[in-house]
């Protein structure tokens, strides 16, 4: 008996170890429960909701300075999705936080029910969107979402790069009448826009990152620094490229794809999205209406059939050429062809 | 322990009255529209008049914000509704007329965009009592401490999930301002609502959830306004359940708990005398 009840305790984790809270800290680009509470303070009518995820999201930051406007539904982001619906109607602003997988896909329906056919100003803090959370599996995997979101009428659609554009996006957008779905990363994001002059993101206007003829690079997410690296390789050799961040995916920016894509003849298209349904898709519609069919363009993405492999986000992002490496390489092949 | 409030005779009456006017005019629209949902109508056609027969606090302005609110969960019941908003003169009786008909703000789903008095947009069924926990919630932020939201939910649509994780939650943030009538008609699309998928006991499911829940014949407007009267302050921290015991078709006896009749047109003979029936049954 004496041997049973003796219990080895391990020592406190070393300091390489984490936790969530540990998590937290390298979540830096997850800042829209900081920018939240702060527009918060100005605006009484924003409340936070999330689905059990407060320290993934780090709306738990928001929490901590306004917990009297902060919701916890536990697991049920259908029900979080209507239950905001009911709130706005009553005259509020909620911002609903969860993994993209969760409130875009299995909330979609309610999404297109109860907040854009009404046009509702609910906010959708959609995060560890794409393939961002890497070896929890498809489950966790959200590369159809765009496709849902961009054909659904009243909703406006923003992918912030970065903590800079998150802030910038959430500010522009918090008098639109109706729901906005933010795509949002794991938030460990390289900050792309705090080196940019303020106001270089701008809300439904693509922005050029970039100016080059040779060839036009449109990013997105993930996919914007590592465009913008590979576009200072090719220069070394020559070639000029224009990187444009496709951040408002709708309504979206038309005339400006197709403007670059036209002058340079070629355009490369790379998100953390199936290549069928987002922003390739939209590039397509983008040169068919303008009347630039003839521009050579390609595809980087999830394959149209295929889920991920399993494995850390930065090898998937290279096996699926989605890094700066692979924009280089299919960059280079774009312009042999 | 107190017997039941005294419900006043006017107001049994009015209710009485009103059903037979949603009844009426739900034959009238259909037969506008060429087809529709009578039977879902004709089970909680007491209940919907009883809410704008004095127990809602709503006023002349629709936008009121401080009014109750009502969420038709079961929402193609809209038919039994708008005869009774056009009565308060939300919207000009006249759009009854066009009902269905192309640019149309009537259809057979309401629509809070197109239609003053409608609270919420509804027609996916399971959606209907997050909306108003929401409102709940939000009516506690704003401090309007006596506005009640009530939602409307069929028996059948109690299959849905959403409702459960909306139950669940309605509970857990105290909300005493929400109360969810079941019009438990006991059928669904395909037939008997406890063949097809049960959902019994009804009552106990929610008081699992943390509801309180009283049952009652949905039928009987004196059990419907006595029920409503016994309500705590919508200040209390408990949801309330009213389970109404209704039968789906009541009113036009071979629609009474039929398997066909869940959507179905009446030509303009047999839409006379089902409004003769109703007539005589008062």
């Amino acid at each position: 008996m004496a041997e049973l009840e003796r219990v080895d305790v391990a020592p406190e984790p070393s300091g390489k170890s984490w936790d969530l809270g540990g998590m937290a800290q390298m979540s830096q680009s997850f800042v829209a429960g900081q920018v939240l509470a702060a527009m918060a303070d100005e605006d009484p009518d924003i409340v936070v909701i999330t689905a059990d995820m407060k320290f993934s999201n780090l709306t738990v930051d928001f929490e901590r300075v306004h917990p009297d406007r902060f919701v916890n539904v536990g697991i049920a982001e259908q029900h979080m999705v209507s239950m905001a619906a009911g709130m706005a109607s009553v005259g509020l602003k909620p911002y609903i936080g969860a993994f993209a997988p969760f409130v875009g896909l299995l909330g979609g329906e309610q999404i297109r029910t109860d907040l854009a056919y009404p046009g509702l100003p609910v906010r959708i803090l959609a995060h560890h969107a794409g393939i961002a959370i890497g070896f929890y599996g498809t489950s966790h995997h959200a590369t159809e979402d765009l496709g849902l979101m961009r054909s659904i009428a009243n909703m406006t659609v923003v992918c912030p790069c970065d903590a800079t554009a998150t802030e910038a996006a959430l500010r522009q957008t918090a008098d639109l009448p109706g729901p906005v779905y933010f795509r949002l990363g794991r938030g460990r994001d390289v900050d792309v826009y705090d080196a940019l002059p303020e106001g270089t993101w701008r809300l439904g206007e693509a922005a050029v990152l970039r100016e080059g003829t040779d060839l036009t690079i449109v990013a997105n997410g993930i996919t914007v620094s590592a465009a913008l690296e590979a576009a200072a390789a090719l220069v070394v050799d020559g070639v000029e490229c224009s990187v444009i961040d496709a951040h408002t995916v709708r309504p979206f920016d038309r005339a400006t794809i197709a403007e670059y894509a036209g002058r340079s003849g070629r355009l490369l298209v790379a998100e953390e999205h199936n290549v069928v349904g987002g922003v390739a898709s939209a590039c397509a519609e983008a040169l068919v209406e303008h009347g630039q069919a003839g521009v050579k363009m390609e595809r980087i993405g999830m394959p149209p059939d295929e889920y991920s492999l399993i494995g850390p986000p930065t090898h998937l992002y290279r096996h699926y050429g989605m890094d700066a490496a692979g924009i280089e390489t299919k960059a280079r092949e774009l312009l042999a062809a | 322990m107190s017997g039941p409030a005294a419900v006043p005779a006017e107001q049994v009456q009015e209710v009485r009255d009103r059903a037979a006017t949603v009844r009426r005019e739900t034959i009238r629209l259909i037969e506008i529209a060429g087809n529709g949902h009578y039977s879902s109508v004709f089970s909680c056609a007491e209940l919907m008049a009883a809410l704008y027969s004095g127990v809602m606090r709503i006023a002349e302005d629709p936008e009121w914000p401080e009014r109750d609110r009502l969420i038709l969960s079961k929402g193609h019941v809209a038919i039994g509704l708008y005869p009774l908003l056009a009565e308060r003169g939300y919207f000009p009786a006249d759009w009854l007329d066009g009902y269905t008909r192309l640019g149309s703000p009537l259809g057979d789903h309401p629509d809070m965009r197109r239609i003053p008095g409608v609270d919420f947009s509804s027609g996916s069924l399971g959606h209907g009592l997050s909306i108003g926990v929401g409102m709940a919630k939000a009516a506690r932020l704003r401090g309007y401490d006596e506005t009640r939201i009530w939602v409307m939910l069929g028996d059948q649509e109690l299959n849905e999930g959403q409702v459960w994780e909306a139950a669940g939650s309605a509970s857990h943030f105290g909300l005493g301002n929400l109360v969810a009538i079941v019009d438990a008609n006991q059928m669904g699309l395909d037939g008997m609502t406890e063949e097809t998928m049960s959902v019994e006991p009804i009552g106990g499911r929610f008081e699992a959830f943390g509801w309180e829940v009283v049952e009652i014949d949905g039928h009987d407007p004196e059990a419907i306004l006595a029920a409503a009267a016994a309500l705590p302050p919508a200040a209390a921290d408990k949801p309330r359940c009213i389970v109404a015991r209704t039968v789906k078709g009541k009113g036009v006896s071979y629609m009474e708990l039929s398997r066909t009749w869940h959507i179905g047109y009446l030509a303009p003979d047999d839409a006379a005398a089902a409004l003769a029936e109703i007539d005589q049954r008062g």
